[in-house]
């Protein structure tokens, strides 16, 4: 293996100018206008260091000193893909493998009238009004060097467009795999999902590796959910000791929208979340769950954001934790309640169980309100196993490592519980059950 | 079935039975009572096999067999069981999974094949019955939310599934009014029988007007002090603890 790093802010760099030579009639339009100013920004940012709060315990030296390859390609087949999906799942299946939509291994079967569901090149060839009406305006390129790296490289990943009043029955499944059997391969998709006023959908990202190699995956993904919308979106990560990830899901949430969302990290070297949710509208009601497993000498980081901007909305976040091994997991939850946000719900907790004296758990919650009349709460908890239910378990007979398999699943259970779709539900209860067998 | 000897145990140091030598035969029903910080919780937890109390002397003997290197799973699948002073809530299992886990567990480890699903509904259904616990308790998350009341007769349900040779009661009378005592009280007297052994654990007479006891015993500073019938607990109720304490003091003095 080599260790020998690169530069690699300067190799996207000068990537992207070598590229901007090649383009001729598109430097005009606004969505490569917007690539151009991320880039300027990611060459003003640079990656971040330790020294930045919001990356403090998460260190990407490593992931940002080696050679990728941007565009790889891959020896993907419809074999490889079924042996690795989460079994029995129908609906509209989207597959994207080392970055690039793959659509010999995509099925779309619900109608065109309820659902547009384009690879982001095409939809910015047949309706780029639509698609530059939302592109770049909800997530953050100014602060967040990953978002603005994204950005810049935009151009492949997913549009969906839910037109007013529709329901999408069958769910939405992206999956994200990194074909890394034969070299480092990096990817960046940018996916942006409209959901117009009254319109329902459910969506899943999932991420699956292929291969030993090393992987960097640099998604963002913006979610716009118009009023009274229903989005359900799911993150279901299951990816190789050697993938790395960073992720950006940025929501705007417009009035009496509901945003529910499930995080589930169950394998990956290095993963860090970012979940935005703006609640930029009255009477919206948003769920954030998420789940972190971590093992061995893996890293897991959750950031998220509930930014109450309006009066009258509810934010509920319950993430769990289990550390086994050298792993280190990360949480911090922000809530915001802005001045005119009064009459705002907010509540957040987090818990974790350290199963290894090795591990490492950090949590940081963190209010800013700005309004009088609020209900917030917020409450973490890291600790070992419960000794007296471990004891209690043990003593009807139940030998030492089938308690505790008992109790992790328990404690697991609740998270996953909340996952509406039964496929994915059973696919990763399987999983912890094999984690903690 | 049970011979204890000489037992010594501490916790954090801290020594707290100090020497006792009791012997259970089948089909008796002891009692065990004394006044508080006497040890009495500590013997069952030592017997049970709970991990925080270092036993420092003496040996158990338990149908023939050294019961004290044991793991507390392997002393519940030979017959032990201990009832709960606060059985432990435990979000996420329900009872009745836990409770198939256990006998599944139990039957492996002497090596039974294990029930499936419909011979364990049937003979779950039937222990219910037989202590009148409600079934829709059995889907709940185990003891979670459950009342005083509930907890203890889940404590009693799970005795009539495992069928214990030896069972053990700590203070199972504490935190239950009348009603909910005759109702537990009910359920112990239902699994009597001559090949089962029981040992109450409780500072107060009154469960043993339900439970009524072949011996009763009297802990004090870790040390059974006095030995006797269910006269004898009679005794205590009228008389208190004083008199016996004052009786060891004197031997002492």
């Amino acid at each position: 293996m080599s260790t020998e790093t690169i530069d690699l802010k300067s190799k996207l760099i000068a990537d992207f100018r070598s590229q901007e030579k090649a383009v001729n009639g598109e430097a005009q339009s606004p969505f490569y206008q917007t690539r151009r100013q991320a880039l300027a920004r990611f060459e003003d940012l640079g990656f971040p260091t330790p020294k930045n709060e919001e990356w403090k315990y998460s260190n990407v030296r490593n992931l940002v000193g080696r050679d990728y390859n941007f565009s790889a390609p891959h020896t993907l087949t419809q074999e490889d893909l079924n042996r690795i999906a989460i079994p029995n799942v129908s609906g509209n299946i989207l597959c994207f493998v080392n970055g690039k939509y793959e659509a010999s291994l995509s099925t779309i079967v619900s109608p065109a009238d309820r659902i547009t569901i384009l690879p982001m090149r095409q939809a910015l060839e047949e309706k780029p009004d639509e698609v530059n009406a939302w592109f770049g305006k909800m997530a953050d390129s100014q602060q967040e060097a990953f978002t603005a790296l994204n950005t810049a490289f935009a151009g492949d990943g997913l549009y969906i467009h839910v037109p007013a009043g529709k329901t999408v029955e069958q769910p939405v499944m992206l999956y994200f795999i990194t074909d890394t059997r034969t070299e480092d391969v990096a990817s960046q998709p940018r996916n942006l999902f409209v959901v117009e006023e009254r319109a329902e959908v459910k969506i899943t990202e999932s991420f699956l590796t292929l291969g030993e190699q090393h992987s960097l995956t640099n998604i963002v993904s913006e979610i716009h959910v118009g009023k009274e919308a229903h989005v359900e979106y799911y993150k279901v990560q299951n990816e190789g000791g050697t993938a790395s990830h960073i992720g950006t899901t940025q929501v705007v949430m417009e009035d009496r929208s509901h945003f529910y969302s499930a995080t589930v990290s169950l394998n990956g070297a290095f993963i860090r979340n970012n979940l935005n949710i703006a609640l930029d509208g009255e009477y919206c009601e948003t769920f954030m769950y998420g789940l972190y497993f971590p093992d061995g000498k893996q890293h897991i980081d959750n950031h998220t954001i509930a930014d109450h901007r309006k009066p009258n909305s509810q934010s509920n976040e319950l993430y769990k934790g289990v550390l086994r091994g050298k792993s280190t997991g990360v949480f911090n939850g922000k809530i915001f309640v802005r001045q005119d946000a009064q009459k705002t719900n907010a509540f957040q907790s987090c818990k974790n169980v350290v199963l290894s004296p090795e591990a490492t758990m950090n949590t940081k919650p963190q209010l800013e309100i700005f309004a009088d009349d609020v209900k917030c709460s917020h409450g973490t908890t890291t600790g070992q196993l419960d000794k007296e239910a471990l004891f209690y378990l043990r003593s009807r007979g139940i030998s030492k490592p089938e308690a505790l398999s008992l109790l992790m699943f328990a404690f697991c259970e609740d998270v996953i519980s909340q996952i509406r779709i039964e496929p994915i539900r059973e696919y990763l209860e399987g999983i912890i059950t094999q984690k903690l067998a | 079935m049970l011979k204890i000897n000489d037992l010594h145990a501490s916790i954090d140091g801290k020594k707290i039975l100090n020497g006792i030598n009791l012997e259970v035969k089948a089909g008796e029903v002891h009692a065990i009572m004394g006044p508080n910080g006497s040890g009495k919780s500590t013997l069952a937890s030592v017997l049970a096999g709970r991990e925080d109390y270092e036993v420092t002397n003496g040996e158990v003997v338990f149908e023939g067999e050294e019961l004290l290197e044991l793991a507390p799973e392997e002393r519940a699948a030979k017959g032990i069981f201990l009832a709960f002073q606060y059985p432990v809530e435990i979000p996420g299992v329900t009872t009745i999974n836990f409770l198939k886990t256990a006998v599944n567990e139990i039957r492996k480890y002497n090596g039974e094949a294990p029930l499936d699903a419909a011979q364990f509904l049937k003979m779950v259904r039937e222990k219910a019955k037989l202590v009148k616990m409600n079934d829709s308790l059995l889907k709940r998350a185990l003891n979670e939310g459950f009342s005083g009341g509930e907890k203890k007769r889940n404590e009693i349900f799970q005795m009539a599934v495992l069928e214990p040779k030896l069972s053990i009661l700590d203070e199972t009378d504490s935190g239950l009014d009348i009603d909910a005592l005759r109702i537990v009280a009910e359920g112990v007297n239902t699994l009597r029988s001559p090949d089962k052994s029981t040992i109450v654990v409780t500072h107060y007479q009154r469960l043993l007007d339900y439970i009524v006891p072949d011996y009763v015993h009297v802990l004090y500073k870790g040390r059974i002090v006095k030995s006797g019938t269910k006269e004898l607990a009679l005794e205590l109720e009228e008389k208190g603890y004083d008199w016996i304490k004052a009786e060891v003091e004197a031997a002492h003095a």
